[in-house]
């Protein structure tokens, strides 16, 4: 069977759009092969800086021919109706079959379409693809209309079998497919002219290219710590790096340099960045010291001198990156370290823009000092230093390496606050209140830095919801989901047992504030003050409509009354909602979150937690599976018999009128479960609360096997209601189990 | 692969070997545009020229400002005045980028020996309503050269598409040279009678510019004059295409397009100064981008930009 190869030749693609280019090709191209019926045993695609190559393997010489049956009008139908149907059918009338049917004699036609040949559907499939290529951004160049990542030079389309390889005749703007493509840039530019994939590959590989991206990032990757090793050192992994790296080559050469003496003394994060970011160099560090002491770049080619010219080059461009970051290292030391301290930087802030509608950073940073005051006691911080680290825990985004580095926030913070002579706690939150950023991403651990992580990301979450923007969809423009997930797992992780309730509240009540300048600011001092003792809005709220209602106008009615406490608890189901994802990434169905959800205290999200991982552990056995079928059974029998009688049966079950030894033995469980489940509740032991509970399981199915619940007996059949009821309160007490499902 | 041209030893050897390549390559070489401009493609052969269907071939030297990059001559490479070279082909032709190596070559730069490297760099100016897709070229390591096709001008769809090439003169003649700081870096041939540094010609006049960018400039009298150039693009273009002495018709587009020039310089001044805040400054440069804009309507109405009277 004939194979196929397919290369698209350009000038050079964006080296993060290569990986995802191949698969797309692969992708387009199979899907309409195979949807025109050519069907092929395996597929694979490549990309290098200028190409994008496909071979596909054991591909069918033509199309199976198909038979299409269509129903017609009726046999006697107008002779109009007729001729329409034959026009469509491209048949003549002698053509069609006549079969009776329940409606009568039906016309019937039967299409037969040919097969076509390989190379005539490959034109048409390529040519759709190049046209219609999904690249995130693509161009238009010359005097020509056709679009791609950069100008399109040249096409393979070569269908080649044991007999030989033929060109699959296709132009697409002036470009026509042909057996021949050009080696590397540089090194062999000639044109190569191709017979079948493997020759395509060994080739190439002959004229320099190694068209295979990951064996592109083996070989640097095996050469960079070849070379590393040889002096001692290792280089820093970086997999992004590599992936981008082995997407600006075609022939990767990989030279190692010294990092000039003078920038030893940066951070190391400074120089891995700085190398990173405006170089795509690698980080080489020294294991013993732990210091970043030279560099790794990947050339294009191979050169008489080995390399020399280019590394001197590379070494001199370098130089003077890191002279400007170290300009800016030691201009911002200098400010840190002086009088003021980085109450300048923070000062600066008081311009700058945190969102329109939210204030400047500086009013951001102080509503975060605030909340991180109150939440210090919750997490075993220091209040005072809580605050002192919320304070400057974001001036670094005033110094000059920020600036210049973004992504170096935070960290430049906790080097700058410790140059400054501030505590090593409040250092330490600079750099975590940022944390964490990602699902892994390490959760801040020190008391002082979770105060100020958590007090960042519910200001943030609550100072959008305040002015209703909400993700939505793929929208996420703040980040909010990510904010949550943080607030999640710093809580969870740490086995914090936090009300998130009082601390939404309150903080939404001074995003409010902040939003709605026409709110008095002594209702908004009053009323964090009552929430702080009451620890929710509603009751503070009525407390001071009683006491203090002058402060109410119908404004602060509309937007503090009606609005907190409906926001507060959207922005908590949207905690729970991002809550399920976090637990169903650790196997937990989302319908267990949802039972314990149901239940009180559910704003602290640990209690949550571990209620929730209980009784998936429960129901995960034998017997807290078929427990809820227990549960269930009893639930419905009751509901059903609640409903007809109109009456709830809920307290009076008594052993006395029980009348079988299962009936006795299930009172007997269900005492000695009661006085376990209780007690273990009170000091939140769900397993031991949950495992008791899970003991019923023989006693209610034996109960349910030998008893009839509906019994003649009024009084027995009230009692064994009753006797349900208390299953039901048992099993309630632990979690909302009807919303447990199957 | 094209020959190496030997070593120039002299930034103006460096101009020179490029305006003879891209003389050679059958541009027009054209002479800088005679207004502070911000960057080479201000020049109208570069923003006009661009669009409208008529082809054009042009490369020019352009001594470019940016009042904010002013140093007072001291870092080495970080200039308030700065030389961009530019050359503006459309349609681009099939071999740009071996046009454009061939420039190196004959500057002196060996590929054989060096590692040249195209790496993604989209263009965009927010002030002339204009963006492309291209790269930065990359000699080891360092950014040598802008390499754009131009997708858009003024709001304008580009068909067909012109490739530019933007080549920092200073650095790229540093690199090429082996100078560390700008101002050492010998202007003209360094064994003549009189050898002149680069800080020998600019020292001087970066210091005293940067003097006046951040600290003396009148502000009041720089927004002042934006306002005016903006008045006066808008009334240049407001006026009917005939003209009323000759009969012909003639669409004012360049005049205009001088004083959208003239605003966006004011505007750079105005932000040297450090006068406008963070929030107006999208304001500002939506106000130039909309003159550069009508300057575009209007040269796509004259012969230059593909207007003619049969299809009128």
């Amino acid at each position: 069977m004939p194979d196929l190869l397919i290369e698209l030749f350009s000038e050079e693609i964006p080296a993060r759009m290569q990986r995802r280019a191949a698969e797309d090709l692969q992708n387009l191209v199979t899907n309409g092969l195979v949807e025109a019926g050519l069907t092929y045993v395996s597929a694979a695609a490549f990309s290098t800086p200028r190409r994008l190559s496909l071979a596909l393997e054991g591909m069918l010489a033509e199309s199976p021919r198909q038979v299409e049956e269509r129903k017609g009008p009726r046999a006697d139908a107008p002779e109009k109706a007729i001729e329409g149907f034959l026009r469509g059918a491209g048949l003549t009338r002698d053509q069609l079959e006549e079969r009776e049917t329940p409606k009568g004699k039906v016309l019937f036609a039967r299409i037969e379409k040919p097969g076509r040949p390989a190379a005539e559907i490959v034109a048409e499939v390529l040519e759709e693809t190049v046209r219609n290529f999904p690249w995130p951004k693509s161009m238009r160049w010359g005097s020509g209309s056709l679009r791609w990542v950069r100008p399109l030079q040249s096409i393979i389309a070569l269908i080649s079998t044991e007999e030989g390889a033929s060109v699959v005749p296709l132009e697409i703007d002036g470009i026509k497919a042909g057996d021949s493509t050009r080696g590397h840039r540089f090194m062999t530019p000639e044109e190569i002219t191709v017979t079948g994939f493997d020759d395509y590959e060994t080739k190439l590989k002959r004229a320099h290219v190694m068209l295979r991206a990951e064996e592109r990032e083996e070989t640097i990757w095996h050469d960079a710590t070849n070379q590393a090793f040889a002096n001692g050192l290792e280089v820093v992994e970086d997999r992004g790096l590599l992936a981008e790296v082995a997407g600006l080559v075609e022939w990767p050469v990989v030279l190692m340099g010294p990092i000039a003496e003078d920038f030893l003394g940066l951070p190391p994060e400074v120089l891995q960045t700085s190398m990173k970011e405006h170089q795509k160099f690698f980080s080489v560090r020294n294991p013993k010291t732990g210091r970043i002491e030279r560099f790794v770049t990947v050339a294009n080619r191979e050169t008489r001198d080995e390399g020399a010219t280019i590394l001197a080059g590379n070494e001199k461009v370098l130089s003077a990156r890191l002279a400007d970051a170290k300009f800016f290292w030691e201009n911002d030391l200098r400010a840190a370290t002086s009088d003021a301290g980085m109450a300048t930087w923070v000062k600066a802030l008081e311009k700058v823009t945190f969102h329109n509608k939210l204030g400047t950073q500086a009013e951001l940073i102080e509503r975060m000092a605030v909340l991180s005051r109150e939440i210090a006691p919750m997490v075993g911080a220091d209040p005072d230093l809580a605050e002192q680290a919320a304070r400057i825990a974001k001036a670094d985004l005033s110094s000059e390496m920020v600036y210049e580095f973004p992504e170096l926030q935070g960290l430049m913070g906790r080097y700058y606050a410790k140059a400054a002579g501030l505590p090593a706690e409040v250092a330490a939150a600079a750099e975590e209140h940022y944390a964490p950023l990602g699902p892994s991403d390490e959760v801040p651990t020190a008391p002082v830095s979770v105060a100020v992580a958590l007090a960042e990301k519910i200001d943030k979450l609550t100072g959008f919801w305040a002015i209703d923007e909400k993700p939505t969809g793929s929208k996420d423009p703040f980040a909010l989901r990510r904010a949550a997930l943080g607030v999640i797992r710093i809580l969870v992780e740490n086995d914090i047992g936090l009300p998130l309730y009082r601390f939404v509240d309150a903080q939404l009540v001074r995003n409010k504030g902040q939003v709605n300048t026409d709110l008095q600011s002594a209702l908004i001092e009053e009323l964090i003050r009552e929430i702080a003792r009451h620890g929710v809005f509603g009751a503070a709220w009525r407390t001071i409509k009683e006491r203090a209602d002058h402060l109410l106008h119908p404004e602060a009615e509309e937007k503090l009354g009606k609005q907190v406490p409906d926001k507060s608890s959207n922005l908590l189901a949207f905690l729970h909602d991002r809550l399920k994802v976090y637990l169903r990434d650790q196997g937990i169905r989302h319908d267990i979150i949802d039972a314990c959800i149901a239940m009180d205290g559910n704003d602290d999200l640990t209690l949550l937690v571990k209620r929730a991982r209980a009784l998936s552990e429960t129901l995960s056995t034998d017997d807290g599976e078929n427990l809820i079928q227990g549960f269930k059974r009893a639930n419905n029998i009751l509901s059903q018999a609640e409903e007809a009688d109109g009456v709830e049966y809920s307290y009076g079950a008594d052993v006395k009128f029980a009348e079988t030894e299962e009936e006795r033995t299930l009172f007997k469980a269900l005492d000695a479960a009661e006085a376990v489940i209780a007690p273990a509740m009170e000091r939140q032991d769900f397993t031991t609360a949950m495992s008791a509970m899970a003991d019923l399981r023989g006693p209610i199915d034996a109960f349910f096997e030998a008893v009839k619940i509906n019994a003649d007996n009024a009084t027995v059949r009230r009692n064994r209601l009753n006797l349900l009821s208390r299953i039901r309160a048992i099993c309630s007490s632990v979690a909302d189990l009807t919303r447990i499902e199957g | 692969m094209t020959h190496t041209a030997p070593k120039p030893r002299s930034f103006q050897a460096i101009i020179l070997a490029l305006q003879n390549y891209w003389a050679g390559q059958g541009c027009a070489v054209l002479q800088p545009y005679d207004m502070e401009v911000g960057a080479g493609t201000f020049h109208p052969a570069t923003t006009l020229r661009a669009l409208g269907g008529q082809p054009w071939a042009a490369a020019y030297v352009q001594p470019s400002r940016r009042p904010t990059d002013g140093r007072y001559g001291e870092n080495p490479n970080r200039l308030q005045h700065y030389y961009q070279y530019q050359v503006l082909i459309k349609p681009s032709p099939p071999n740009l980028q071996e046009l454009y190596l061939g420039s190196l070559a004959a500057i002196g730069i060996d590929m054989e020996m060096h590692d040249i490297r195209f790496v993604e760099d989209d263009w965009e100016s927010p002030t002339l309503g204009a963006w492309g897709l291209g790269w930065e070229v990359w000699c080891d390591g360092m950014e040598v050269s802008q390499f754009t096709y131009f997708q858009q001008v003024g709001g304008h769809d580009c068909h067909p598409v012109s490739g530019e090439l933007t080549y920092g003169l200073e650095r790229l003649a540093m690199y090429v040279l082996g100078v560390d700081h700008v101002m050492d870096m010998p202007f003209n041939d360094p064994d003549a009678p009189i050898a002149l540094t680069y800080g020998d010609v600019f020292k001087q006049t970066e210091e005293e510019y940067a003097r006046w960018n951040f600290d003396v400039a009148d502000t009041e009298v720089l927004l002042r004059q934006f306002e005016e150039a903006e008045a006066h693009c808008r009334e240049i273009l407001d006026h009917p295409a005939t003209d009323p002495k000759t009969g012909k018709r003639i669409v004012m587009a360049h005049p205009a397009y001088d004083q959208c020039i003239k605003a966006s310089h004011m505007f750079n001044l105005l932000d040297a100064r450090g006068v406008i805040s963070v929030t107006e400054r999208q304001a500002y440069i939506g106000r130039v981008r909309a003159l550069a804009k009508r300057c575009a309507d209007a040269f796509v109405e004259t012969r230059a930009g593909g207007w003619s009277e049969e299809a009128a």
